[in-house]
């Protein structure tokens, strides 16, 4: 088949009627699916077409989706991107307003160079093209929170182009397995966020807040290389991890610092593509994926009931999980665009077209900015499974966490415990803690020199892994404890005297005869049960292959 | 002897330094001309109280030798689409009718700085569209000169049937409040704005000096567009010298207008001209329009004579796409404009109408109440040239031309060419009734037909007052200098204005008499009905 088919690889998501076919342009891609990847444990690495049996039926039609998305970070800085107005997250409405954001008549912008930077870097770590010279135009549209009756954007010459963002989804159950991706991206614009409106329709009143009102915006348009609300949804998680790692924005989506808009279509393979939807201010990665698929389910449905998809703006209803149409955004919107004539073109140089004896508070050299690039996610997550040899979904979870990457390296720097050791604590015990009560890594009452103690002990044989877990959630519940106080607190030891441990087998056996009978009659299971036995005896202090061994050697 | 009031700035000055006059005197006698010259409706609002509250201040440091320098307690006037802070700025519109800025704009900033005296805001065509300053919600501005001697005894000699009290002359525009003020010897100097020649045509109508200065020079923060690619704030002043001191305090960067240049600006010496015959003048030939009046045509030669004469050389120079400007700057300068209002939506500042059903609702009459005519009917031709449809066709194509038209300059002075010598105005000052039977359009079409392309290069020019026509009205004549040359183009002008001797306007009735002042009120209300 010459098409590419547009849907793959996206676990347990089948469209209804929708024939999904392993993509062509999947060179690197080891399929799975639900379905290929029954059997656990199952060698990886063995190509086989996805869903070979499933060749469509006369009448049935295979559909594919093509995602896109626009998204808007708000670039963390002091101050807005034309203005010198402090820029904080919930601050009393209408507090960082200047003359120039209200659009009082007669101001006029002034280029925030930290916002240049910002996206200069951003543009670099996304592998962008840096434009040299780019240019502000005017977006025009009346709306009660855009004060000046027009957005300054970067709509002809943007500061960035032609980048790639590389992702990577998990497919099939557990051991699952990871896909590398790529989504290009279209273009990096400078542009200024809008103020927010709060409509209090009972009292039929608009209430106008512009503290927001030019903030400095990243809009990153990525091209309609995806396929499905979770490609969409990670795409973006990566997108986010990148920003916070290099500090251009805070990237925090319940804050409103991304949202995303996407762009939705469905088209029978090796057919022009469909008319598409747009689906707006999606604020947070469960939601994009829940509406990117509500959304191409929806036009599948229509389609196939002899409906037509309308080019419109859609809103996500999360409480109904399904999109509806914007009725302020019908018709179609003419944005009358006009160069920004009061700003220059924004000209950058590099170490070798910059001027000599340049002022470099007024010159911005990409040079210099490239040097200051962090390590990027990819690079470390690379360098853990290299030098732990951890699993890369390991990795993705170990990064993905605010602060865990450094917890766990702090752990790292203070046990002699297994590196596989420490992730599965961290990522299994650590983080299942912190899920739990809803907190932030940075408010873990568990240092990394606890946990490191902690699992020294549990290295040293010192105490059973069991016991492990409870000096954990003791260290949890009482800050400032050290788990060695904790141990002999809670004579949570292990028993190390064998002599003890031979008599309690003994006597737990000839407490439950019936157990070993079964044992003798070589029940499998029998030892195990025994074994649990005799550890609830020792309180959880015993090591339970010791005690496995004791009670083979007695029967 | 002139009085106090008839001097130039720098003789003012220099009186003020050496205690001939108080700057509190000086500041009364000025508002006191101004109350008499009412009629001329060339102020929006008189700040009084603020110029006698500056004037006081001024005086301290006079008393105590710490004067701020050749400002210092000269009273000015500015255009009333300046920023000013705590003093209404209204563009002579209802959308900005009781607007009190909380800042002043930079120039404004600049003159009080130097202790200058903001004697009030000038009157002026609403948002700067128009070049008679008859199209503002205050009503027109009279010409001065419609009132001089000069004038006056000219008419006499003629049989006109024409009831004389409604006979009164247009300012020009859009600037005519500020042309006036100085004209009238209200102020000293004032602030106009240049968009397409709003400084030079009413300087030219009234007899003063008009300087449009180069794009990015000065500073534009504060002064309320009309088309921010060509806008700059214009200097209105009774002689070039004048117009040097001003510019001197205003040009230079400016941290809030981003187009304005990096570069430190010296401070201006204007020096005199000693070798003018290694000059040379550039005289377009594109300039001469069948609609010229013979008049304006025979100074124009004159002038050009005049340089001759001295050994300067004189050269016909060709400006090819010049015709192309008038229709080039309509779709920019509409383009613009639908861009800019569009911020006069009644939310934050300004005219909010009583209807409430919806913002929409709003917005639109708000914006009909809001604007006149003139300015609505630029933003509906500039958002039909913003349309997708339209963009290629219309904007993009007159970007081009904007660029053609510039290219014209940058050929010619790169030929060795140091100034060029062309009319300010097709002809004298019109009077009222003449003027109104064209629409807007029309005559801003007509009225910048000399002055607008300058402002598509960016480039420096001058209108100098030459002689008087047949009628006693003025006639000035324009030079168009290299950009960022302003200096060597007010020097230029500054040799002229000495060789041509134009006379003083002679308003000793007005300025003397109170029962002709009297008189001229009761003539403002009838024209008025």
């Amino acid at each position: 088949m010459a098409a590419p088919v547009l849907c793959r690889l996206c676990p347990g998501r089948r469209w209804s009627l929708a024939y999904i076919n392993r993509g062509s342009r999947h060179e690197t891609g080891t399929p799975t699916g639900s379905r290929s990847s029954g059997k656990r444990g199952q060698s990886s690495g063995v190509q086989q077409p996805l869903i070979t049996a499933e060749k469509p039926r006369k009448g049935e039609h295979e559909w594919a989706a093509v995602v896109g998305l626009e998204i808007h970070a708000q670039i963390s800085s002091n101050s807005k991107l034309f203005s010198g107005s402090q820029v904080h997250f919930a601050a009393p409405p209408n507090s960082l307003v200047s003359f120039f954001d209200a659009s009082l008549p007669g101001t006029l912008p002034v280029l925030n160079r930290r916002c240049v930077e910002a996206a200069v870097m951003t543009g670099l770590a996304l592998n962008c093209r840096i434009n040299k010279k780019s240019l502000f135009d005017r977006k025009h549209y009346f709306y009660a929170d855009l004060p000046a009756g027009y957005q300054i954007t970067q709509q002809r010459l943007p500061i960035a182009v032609n980048g790639s963002l590389a992702y990577s989804v998990f497919v099939g159950k557990k051991p699952s397995q990871l896909i590398n991706k790529t989504v290009r991206i279209k273009q990096i614009q400078l542009e200024q966020d809008s103020g927010k409106s709060l409509h209090d329709d009972r009292r039929s009143q608009t209430l106008i807040d512009l503290n927001r009102a030019g903030v400095g915006l990243l809009e990153v348009v990525l091209e309609p290389d995806m396929s499905c609300g979770e490609e969409a949804a990670t795409a973006v998680k990566e997108l986010q991890l990148i920003l916070q790692t290099l500090g251009t924005s805070q990237a925090n989506m319940a804050e409103g610092q991304l949202r995303v808009d996407a762009n939705i279509s469905v088209h029978h393979p090796g057919e022009p593509l469909g008319v598409r939807t747009e689906v707006k201010n999606l604020n947070s990665a469960r939601f994009l994926a829940k509406a990117i698929d509500y959304e191409i389910q929806r036009q599948i449905n229509e389609l196939e009931n002899g409906g037509e998809i309308l080019n419109e703006t859609r809103s996500f209803d999360y409480k109904l999980g399904c999109t509806v149409p914007m009725r302020d955004k019908e018709g179609k919107q003419d944005y009358r665009f006009i160069p920004e004539p009061n700003l220059p073109p924004l000209l950058l140089y590099d170490s070798v077209s910059l001027p000599a004896g340049a002022d470099p508070q007024q010159v911005i050299d990409i040079d210099q900015i490239r040097k200051r690039l962090p390590e990027l996610p990819s690079v470390t997550r690379e360098k853990l499974i290299q030098q732990y040899g951890m699993l890369p979904e390991h990795s993705l979870t170990l990064l993905n966490e605010a602060g865990l990457l450094e917890f766990f390296q702090n752990v790292m720097k203070e046990t002699r415990a297994e590196p596989k050791k420490v992730t599965s604590w961290v990522l299994n015990t650590f983080l299942g803690f912190l899920k739990q009560q809803n907190l932030a890594v940075s408010e873990s009452p568990v240092t990394p020199s606890a946990l490191a103690e902690l699992l020294n002990l549990l290295d040293r044989k010192a105490i059973s892994s069991s016991a492990a877990k409870q000096v954990f959630e003791e260290l949890w519940r009482s800050k400032g404890k050290t788990p060695a106080h904790i141990v002999s607190e809670k004579e949570l030891g292990l028993l190390q005297d064998r002599e003890t441990l031979e008599q309690l087998c003994q006597a737990t056996m000839e407490e439950h005869p019936q157990v070993v009978m079964d044992m003798k009659k070589g029940n499998p299971r029998a030892i195990n049960k025994l074994i649990g036995l005799v550890r609830k005896a020792t309180l959880s202090r015993a090591d339970p292959t010791v005690i496995k061994e004791i009670l083979e050697k007695k029967l | 002897m002139r009085t106090m009031l008839g001097r130039t700035l720098r003789e003012v000055s220099a009186a003020l330094k050496q205690g001939q006059i108080t700057p509190i005197e000086l500041c009364q006698k000025c508002l006191s001309l101004i109350k008499k010259t009412k009629f001329l409706n060339a102020y929006i609002t008189v700040s009084e109280e603020v110029a006698l509250k500056q004037a006081e201040e001024s005086e301290k440091r006079y008393k105590k030798g710490h004067s701020l320098g050749d400002l210092d307690g000269i009273p000015v006037a500015v255009k009333d689409n300046f920023s000013t802070s705590g003093i209404e700025t209204t563009c002579a519109s209802n959308m900005l009718k009781g607007y009190v800025p909380p800042f002043n704009a930079t120039v404004v900033q600049k003159l009080l700085d130097q202790g200058a005296l903001l004697m009030g805001k000038t009157n002026l065509d609403e948002f700067a569209m128009g070049c008679g300053s008859t199209d503002g919600i205050f009503g027109p501005v009279k010409n001065p000169w419609s009132f001089s001697k000069q004038y006056r005894e000219k008419r006499k000699q003629k049989p006109h049937g024409d009831n004389e009290d409604s006979d009164w002359l247009i300012t020009g525009g859009s600037s005519g409040g500020s042309a006036a003020a100085v004209s009238a010897f209200t102020c000293f100097a004032a602030l106009g704005s240049d968009t397409g020649g709003s400084t030079r045509n009413p300087a030219a109508h009234c007899g003063v000096v008009g300087l449009k200065p180069s794009y990015g020079l000065v500073s534009r923060h504060g002064l309320i567009p009309l088309v921010n690619s060509m806008d700059v704030p214009g200097i209105l002043t009774r002689c070039v010298d004048d117009a040097a001191v001003v510019l001197g305090v205003l040009a230079g960067h400016d941290c809030k207008d981003s187009t304005t240049i990096q570069d430190p600006v010296k401070p201006f010496m204007l020096p005199n001209l000693t070798d003018v015959s290694k000059l040379c003048i550039g005289i377009p030939k594109e300039y001469l329009v069948p609609e010229l009046s013979s008049e304006v045509q025979s100074l124009w030669s004159k002038a050009a004579s005049l340089f001759e004469s001295v050994g300067a050389k004189v050269i016909e120079v060709s400006l090819p796409h010049t015709s192309y400007s008038i229709v080039c700057y309509h779709v920019l300068c509409t383009s613009e404009v639908a861009s800019n209002m569009a911020r006069f939506d009644g939310l934050e500042y300004g005219h909010r109408c009583d209807i409430d059903v919806s913002t929409e609702a709003m917005y639109a009459a708000t914006r009909r109440e809001g604007f006149n005519d003139v300015v609505r009917g630029r933003i509906l031709s500039g958002n039909f040239f913003l349309l997708k449809e339209n963009y290629e066709n219309y904007f993009v194509k007159a970007q081009k031309v904007r660029r053609l038209i510039a290219n014209d300059f940058v050929n010619v002075f790169n030929s060795g060419v140091d100034a060029l010598l062309t009319p300010t105005t097709l002809s004298e000052a019109m009077p009222y009734l003449e003027f109104i039977k064209e629409d807007n359009r029309t005559r801003s079409a007509q009225g910048d037909i000399f002055t607008q392309a300058v402002n598509m290069a960016g480039l420096p020019a001058v209108s100098v007052p030459m002689a008087l026509s047949n009628q006693g009205l003025p006639i000035g004549l324009q030079f168009i200098g290299r950009a960022f040359c302003d200096q060597q183009l007010l020097a230029i002008a500054k040799w002229f204005e000495k060789q041509v001797q134009f006379p003083v306007i002679q308003l000793q009735e007005l300025m003397d008499d109170c029962s002709s002042i009297f008189e001229n009120e009761k003539l403002t209300s009838v024209s008025l009905k």
